[in-house]
């Protein structure tokens, strides 16, 4: 893209739908209420809710009293884009942080090119656009105001709300907004040098804190609307299963319930309270025929074995001669390493609001992936899209569980059925028996070592249903060993999965780091110098392949900044130090952890963690970001543990299925890498190295290498 | 259906409700005060956590049937947002998703109610019964210690 070239459609005044009412469910007394709350007594005043706004952009007006509304398009499943992706606009609008107000932006397609919360993106490819739109709206506001002195507009410079004009004249963002919104969208736009930051590269506070300390309704299970009713939904307890009758007479009897009605498989029960339609469930006795094989984990096992030992039929990357490398080499490493299925336990369940009683169809609540939800609306509903306007509320965690919208699609089908507005709810026992599952996988490493050299390296993937995005087989190792094969089998289950937290590699990067670390320790080389030195053959070979996109030089930055925090091989005997690195979702991390022994239990009691992400646009958010993803990272490799016995899931709620606790999470240093490289995401990429860190530190301290998770499964010695 | 007399945040309520219904459901349905949060409705996640006379309580397993005692939720913690806790939960930036804070912020109140000053691994035990799947548990234990401070 043409940097600092504004292309004209992208902010063609769009006020008619960009305005108040494309806001469900926010109002601007509370938004106003929020900002006074967080405005110290000082500037109180300014923050007054204007009297009238002016459109400059999809993503911002301003105030004649010069606060600023941006819309944060994205949605917030906590990774913090409310804040972030705002924090760029205001940047290259040239405002004082604390004069701007943030809203969440419905679902509006003509408006934002990306509306989604997904593989850590929300950063990286709205980096330029953000940019854009506040700087757009910077030189209207300049133009103006130049305008109304009789000045060029060159002679004029905006700092932090005000346009500085020569012989120090003054106007507010405020005073010239009205103007500024009728002048045309200027051709190009000049951007912001990063070393002139003052926003970006500063921590700022979460924009909900105040309505989070405080249990504002902010969640999508929060919903109360006129009329509602609330759903909840008998599904079959175990994949393979259809609905054959059911008895309701006892459901209907009970206070509260108003319908029982079935739809697909599936058994709605409305009633006028989350508890009545809960319990009414219970009451409900269906019968169910078995429709499609009963799996079982132990045959998933088994067959995923077999696909690791079949000839490969798909190869994702194929470079130099593997067999002649493995045929010549002086030793064959050979190791295979296994995940469960895991839920992704979003801590708000699965909910969704919808009207599809009147002209316009009403979808609001807790999404990933807006856009998608409506297509399917659409089609559920035979409307027209246009005729439906879909909402995101914040949502109670993500983790990839909220890009299916199977739960939107259950709103609107009931609300249609029952004729109307519906809050459909899932129980933890709904969410996590119905879920959409990181499918259960294996992997099979091997290495070639000629002369203390890896010369050949071949991956086996083995998974449920999906294999591996194309791009993850050009990651590290890739280029760095000349004969490479990666190769993908797949076998097809009637169990439902899908993204989970950095797909494929919340459990790959283990497999790969634990491999390697065991290969340093065959070949006798320290870990961390292993891993230097394969980034630096990888060097040439990553210059000229395209497919690979991620740096070596730029993970060896990360590997030795964290060496150098972690102080690498130079702790005493009682601290077990295990390394990790990993890219994805466009950014470097590498991690070490350190396991001790407490009480005769080897305990991980801290992490050191360097990242390149490029700019760091709020350090707050950003580290914040990292410390959870590689507390979930060990949590799940750790205790994950879930499973299928003819369709049923193992476990159907938290007393049956172990989640990383408040004593178990490790200290963390986090250390980013500096930086002018555009941005990248931070949802997700902390996660994947974490698993292998762990393990690797717990081989130093115990002698047993890991294998397979959860690692509390494989021994006792975990506690 | 019964009709209960109870005390929310200072406030004397009746609500109509079956006698089974669980405090955390007249609190969201029936009160409208949807800061307490519904996790699990087994006890193990902590989302649901309000005060019972001060003491911090499961909601989503006490049925309004047994309630004896005054029910403090987050939106009551304090007028203001201002009560210590909740200053230090924004200080440090703790939510990501915010989802289990309210839970968590009700846990920390009451333990330094009765512990004004607990140590690292006073407030981690404290602490260990409030799942927040985020993992933002580092950030919660420096906010309990900087709300310990006098």
């Amino acid at each position: 893209m043409d940097k600092g070239n504004m292309k004209r459609r992208e902010f063609f005044k769009i006020s008619s739908v960009a305005g108040g009412g494309l806001l469900l469910g926010f109002s601007w007394m509370t938004s106003c209420k929020q900002a006074k709350v967080k405005a110290p007594a000082a500037v109180a005043e300014a923050l007054e809710m204007p009297k009238q706004w002016y459109e400059m952009n999809a993503y911002l007006k301003i105030g004649e009293n010069g606060v600023v509304t941006i819309y944060s398009q994205n949605p917030e499943i906590g990774q913090n884009v409310k804040t972030s992706m705002p924090m760029i606009v205001a940047e290259e609008l040239d405002v004082d942080w604390k004069n701007v107000l943030v809203e969440q932006a419905g679902l509006n397609s003509k408006a934002f090119e990306r509306q989604v919360a997904g593989g850590s993106q929300s950063i990286r490819q709205g980096w330029e656009t953000l940019r854009k739109a506040g700087a757009t709206a910077r030189q209207m506001l300049i133009t103006a105001a130049a305008s109304q002195w009789e000045v060029d507009p060159k002679d004029c410079y905006t700092e932090n709300g005000l346009i500085i004009g020569p012989e120090q004249k003054r106007l507010s963002y405020g005073d010239v907004a009205s103007a500024a919104a009728e002048l045309e969208v200027p051709e190009e736009v000049q951007l912001k040098d990063p070393k002139d930051f003052k926003i970006i590269g500063q921590g700022k506070g979460n924009v909900d804190i105040d309505g989070i300390i405080t249990g504002k309704p902010l969640f999508g299970l929060d919903t109360k609307r006129e009329g509602m009713l609330y759903a909840c939904v008998v599904r079959p307890p175990a994949f393979g299963q259809k609905l054959d009758s059911f008895e309701d007479s006892e459901a209907r009897k009970l206070t509260g319930v108003k319908d029982v009605i079935r739809f697909g498989d599936k058994i709605a029960v409305l009633a006028d309270s989350t508890y009545s339609a809960m319990k009414a469930c219970r009451f409900i006795e269906p019968k169910y025929e078995q429709d499609k094989p009963a799996e079982s984990s132990i045959d998933h096992d088994k067959e995923l074995k077999a696909l690791l030992e079949k000839p490969a039929t798909e190869h994702k990357r194929n470079d130099g001669n593997t067999d002649k490398a493995f045929k010549e080499a002086d030793q064959v490493v050979t190791r295979v390493y296994e995940a469960p299925f895991l839920p992704h336990n979003c801590l708000e369940p699965m909910n969704f609001f919808a009207d599809a009683t009147g002209e316009k169809v009403i979808m609001h609540g807790p999404i990933q992936t807006p856009a998608w939800a409506r297509s399917r609306a659409a089609k559920i509903l035979e409307r027209d899209e246009s005729e439906i306007e879909v909402s995101m509320t914040r949502m109670g965690g993500g983790f990839g569980r909220r890009l299916y919208g199977d739960f939107s699609d259950e709103a609107v089908e009931i609300s249609s059925l029952a004729k109307a507005p519906v809050q459909l709810v899932f129980s933890r026992e709904d969410d996590m028996t119905a879920g959409t599952y990181r499918p259960a996988s294996k992997y099979k490493l091997e290495a070639a070592i000629k002369d203390d050299k890896i010369v050949g390296y071949r991956m086996r993937e083995a998974a449920i249903n999906r294999n591996m995005f194309d791009a993850i087989a050009h990651f590290f190792p890739a280029g760095a060993i000349p004969n490479l094969q990666v190769s993908v089998m797949k076998h097809d289950s009637n169990i439902s999965t899908g993204a989970w937290r950095a797909p494929y590699t919340n459990f790959l990067a283990f497999a790969e780091q634990s491999f390697f670390d065991e290969l340093a320790e065959i070949m006798e080389v320290d870990e961390v110098q292993l891993r230097m030195d394969l980034l630096e053959q990888a060097k040439e070979p990553a210059e000229k392949d395209e497919k690979i996109e991620y740096s070596p030089a730029r993970m060896q930055d990360c590997i030795r900044l964290v060496a150098d925090k972690a102080g690498w091989g130079k702790k005493g005997a009682s601290v077990h130090q295990g390394i990790s690195a990993y890219y994805s979702h466009n950014t470097h991390v590498a991690e070490v952890a350190e396991v001790e022994i407490l009480d005769g239990v080897p305990t991980v009691k801290k992490v050191y963690c360097a990242v390149d992400c490029g700019i760091v646009i709020n350090p707050k958010g950003a580290i914040n970001q990292i410390e959870g993803g590689i507390i979930d990272g060990i949590g799940h490799a750790m205790y994950g543990d879930f499973s299928f016995d003819k369709g049923k899931p193992s476990a159907s709620n938290f007393h049956s299925y172990r989640l990383i606790r408040n004593q178990e999470a490790p200290d963390i240093e986090v250390y980013f890498v500096k930086s002018n490289i555009a941005p990248t995401g931070l949802g997700e990429p902390s996660l994947p190295p974490a698993g292998g860190a762990v393990a690797n530190a717990l081989y130093k301290a115990t002698g047993k290498r890991f294998y397979k998770q959860p690692f509390v499964k494989e021994t006792s010695i975990l506690g | 259906m019964p009709l209960y007399q109870l005390t929310v945040n200072n406030k004397s309520l009746k609500v109509e409700a079956d006698e089974d219904t669980p405090l955390l459901w007249v609190l969201r349905d029936h009160l409208n005060l949807a800061g307490t949060k519904y996790g699990c409705g087994v006890g193990q996640c902590g989302a649901c956590t309000v005060h019972l006379d001060g003491k911090a309580t499961r909601s989503c397993l006490l049925p309004i049937s047994a309630l004896k005692a005054e029910v403090t939720t987050i939106e009551g913690l304090s007028e203001n947002g201002d009560h210590p806790v909740q200053q230090a939960w924004k200080e440090h930036d703790v939510p990501q998703c915010g989802y289990c804070q309210a839970g968590q912020m009700m846990t920390a109140a009451s333990l330094l109610k009765q512990n004004p000053h607990p140590s690292d691994a006073e407030i981690k035990e404290a602490m260990n019964g409030n799942i927040c799947r985020c993992g933002t548990y580092l950030r919660i234990n420096q906010a309990v210690k900087t709300a310990s401070k006098p």
